[in-house]
């Protein structure tokens, strides 16, 4: 009975009772409110200054994990070189690993690592961690002096970074990635050929019959993960309906899926299924992309990091551009708004034995220094202004120049990051859209009721964006 | 003396008993206790709500869904599983042509033993990342391939297995297609352990029964299936357990675990949603609790249905 799947229940038991026993190893199974008054931890703070401006104590350590995923774990290593150089006597230890959740959760109650970079399929739930007061807002690491450049740490971060961190009016999580999403083409193929990337679903739909008369399909998604056409079909409403209907969505206000706009733009996508303009099959991100890099598609939408997700593989002569999401055109709300916003979020723990060299380690994190050398290992925009500057890629660049033509507001979508219900019934309905099961019209009225029962839900933490 | 050896088998025991204790009883105990809770599994704050947890289970309609899903494969799994493994069983060491050097099994049958056996010894990751290959879904997959280049499959129109929520015999398309790969990655153990029954059973009774003129079905139903009664009926048992989880194949090879749509949720898909995603480890650890509570008690009545009077031969 080697491969007896009863194991995996048994370990699923197994960690969440572990996670409880080192919880309350004393106070007893069915005690209330165990221990709800942690001693604050006003241990290794050294003396306060500008230039250590959260008084990190010589000769503590401080413990560092970081998520290698796509971005691998090279720049957080700069990062590492970059807080030694200041801090010679504050050991780092740094390990990376896959398996946030897996490896970190457990330790949230007791003795966690001191910087949890909360990232991947296996991170923790950032509502959770917040609702439970597992994880320390970092303000004051907003008002602390930037580390190599004049102003605040919060002077140096692109727009939407505080606002992507920010739950319950605390910022809490620090994204350090900067991500701009949109549709992907080949610009050498549509060189070749003469055409040019169509910025409404109605010049889309025109050029789709062309595309397919060359025997590729117009268009290819992920059809395993819901999150990836839900960024697709939010980044459609918002531009139909406005951003205030995003936001009305996001708190949960009433008849917020019915608002003008919302369902047309649902509908798009619906014709886009119905005309059979997707690539046959359900591939995963990683085979639609490649898929697309196959030529085999003509467009994907997916977010910056796909250039460093798919390094290994990309065809010669191939030239990726993004360009924005498609709009409805003369009735758009917002036509030009650019979905980006910061991801790869960094975490304290409220229980973090070091908090002060956590915050400190985060500023070197988002120094100048420290995010050019991001950009320039990862191919992607660190959160921090001026990261890309100096970095020659063409992907990138074609990043760069939507991001300067965009205005200032920008698509941001927060329902997903604040109620796990939502998050999964909204992945669930998009795969349907998309499957060409549910109509627009039926995806509307399910979220609606998903949302209501949210609302209704006194056991569930609500929420609120206000921009 | 006697006083001695006590001493031996305490000693002896103490270890494993106090190992089996703190890791596996203290945690199932554990586990009943945050089910009384209201615990989020991050942070100490955990408050005493009672039976609120197992009260709201009978209104989640997620679990109503998880819970007849469960039931499918708790019919299915073992059913179909212990039909091809005695089938195998039955072919690999009585199957074979009845001459004169007696009962054996059909040619090549130590060969195919091995073979059968083989998927026993991958792990069920690796088994369910095997078979994510054979059902892709479009041309690459090696089903949707071969059908395909034969003409059997449009090519425009792939067969989308655990993709697939639309009902076959009335059950979500995507839990047969679950069904196939475990009854494939369970029947090679059980024909294994059919076998060694099988053997156990004593050939001047297939002799004889062959000699008044029994052919293959009567010496199977007559004979065999009879005297394997005990062997069966702890192989039900445990794919029973079996079938109450299939969590790694749900997690792995189900779009969101679980769906398209909730299409495969089951039970322990639903107790990761809760504990992980929502954070909810109260209402996790009362699934959890109640499932064990259904498990214990469909193991109990199915050994108290088949239990019978031993056979001595």
């Amino acid at each position: 009975m080697s491969v007896n799947p009863e194991l995996d229940r048994r370990t699923l038991l197994r960690r969440a009772a572990a996670a409880g026993l080192l919880v309350t190893p004393a106070a007893g199974l069915l005690s209330a409110c165990a221990g709800s008054t942690p001693s604050p931890s006003n241990d290794n703070a050294g003396e306060k200054s500008d230039d250590n401006p959260f008084g990190v104590q010589e000769n503590s350590a401080v413990k560092v994990v970081i998520f290698n995923g796509g971005l691998g774990d090279q720049w957080a290593k700069e990062d590492q070189a970059i807080f030694s150089a200041k801090h010679p006597d504050v050991t780092v230890n740094m390990s990376s690993t896959q398996k946030i959740k897996t490896e970190e959760q457990p330790k949230m109650a007791t003795t966690p690592s001191d910087v949890v970079m909360n990232s991947g399929a296996d991170m923790m739930d950032v509502s959770t961690l917040v609702n439970e007061g597992a994880i320390e807002p970092l303000d004051d690491l907003l008002a602390a002096p930037a580390w190599d450049s004049p102003g605040t740490v919060a002077d140096t971060l692109l727009p939407g970074t505080v606002a992507d961190g920010t739950f319950q009016g605390k910022f809490y999580v620090v994204n350090i990635a900067y991500t701009v999403w949109g549709n992907w083409y080949n610009d050498a193929l549509f060189s070749k050929e003469g055409w040019a990337p169509p910025k409404t679903f109605d010049e889309f739909f025109a050029l789709a019959p062309k595309i397919k008369a060359k025997g590729i399909a117009p268009y290819v998604y992920d059809a395993v993960h819901g999150y990836y056409p839900r960024w697709a079909l939010m980044a459609t409403i918002w531009k139909s309906a406005g951003k205030q209907a995003v936001i009305d969505i996001d708190n949960l206000k009433e008849n917020a899926w019915r608002a003008e706009g919302v369902l047309p733009a649902l509908e798009q996508w619906e014709k886009l299924v119905k005309d059979r303009l997707l690539l046959p099959g359900r591939l995963d991100h990683t085979q639609s992309q490649q898929a697309w890099l196959d030529g085999k598609a003509a467009f994907i939408q997916v977010g910056t990091w796909l250039k460093n997700e798919m390094a290994a593989t990309i065809p010669p002569g191939f030239e990726m551009k993004i360009s924005d999401y498609w709009g409805l055109g003369a009735t758009d709300k917002a036509p030009n708004d650019v979905y980006a916003g910061a991801g790869e979020g960094i975490v304290v723990p409220s229980k973090a034995p070091n908090k002060a060299a956590a915050k400190e380690f985060l500023r070197a994190v988002l120094s100048k220094a420290g995010s050019a050398k991001f950009a320039e290992l990862t191919k992607s925009l660190a959160s921090t202004v001026g990261s890309g500057d100096k970095v020659q890629d063409s992907a990138l660049a074609s990043a760069n120049e939507l991001m300067k033509n965009a205005p200032k507001d920008l698509v941001s979508v927060k329902f997903w990051n604040f109620y796990a219900d939502l998050d999964k019934e909204s992945q669930n309905l998009s795969q349907e859209l998309m499957a060409g099961r549910v109509t627009a019209a039926q995806f509307v009225d399910k979220m609606q009721a998903a949302a209501d029962k949210v609302a209704k839900d006194s056991s569930i933490t609500k929420q609120t964006r206000d921009a | 003396m006697r006083h001695g050896v006590g001493r031996f088998v305490t000693g002896f025991l103490a270890l494993p008993v106090g190992l089996y204790l703190f890791y596996v009883v203290w945690p199932f105990l554990q586990a009943a206790g945050y089910s009384l809770t209201d615990w989020g599994g991050y942070s100490d704050r955990q408050q005493f709500v009672g039976l609120d947890n197992y009260l709201r289970l009978f209104s989640d309609e997620l679990i109503r869904k998880a819970f007849w899903h469960n039931v499918f494969f708790l019919v299915t799994v073992p059913l179909f599983t212990i039909a091809l493994a005695l089938f195998l069983a039955f072919l690999l060491n009585v199957g074979g042509r009845e001459d004169k050097a007696g009962i054996r099994g059909v040619f090549g049958s130590g060969l195919y033993k091995v073979i059968f056996f083989f998927p026993q010894v991958l792990s069920l990751v690796v088994i369910a990342v095997m078979w994510q290959q054979i059902y892709r879904a479009d041309g690459q997959g090696l089903i949707n391939g071969v059908l395909m280049k034969i003409g059997l499959v449009d090519e425009n129109d792939p067969i989308t297995f655990v993709y697939d929520p639309e009902p076959f015999l009335g059950v979500p398309a995507v839990l047969w297609w679950l069904l196939v790969i475990a009854v494939w990655s369970g029947a090679g153990f059980y024909m294994v352990l059919f076998s060694a029954a099988m053997q156990s059973i004593p050939k001047d009774i297939y002799e004889a029964a062959i000699l008044d003129g029994a052919g293959r079905f009567h010496t199977f139903f007559r004979i065999t299936l009879p005297l394997l009664r005990d062997t069966v009926s702890v192989a039900w048992v445990y794919l029973g357990f079996i079938a109450l989880d299939m969590f790694a194949l749900v997690y792995i090879m189900t779009p969101s675990q679980g769906g398209p749509n909730h299409a495969s949720e089951i039970f322990a898909s639903v107790i990761n949603f809760n504990a992980f995603q929502r954070g909810q480890f109260g209402y996790a650890c009362a699934i959890a609790v109640a499932l064990a509570i259904f498990t214990i008690l469909l193991a109990a009545l199915q050994l108290r249905i088949t239990r019978r009077e031993r056979i001595e031969y």
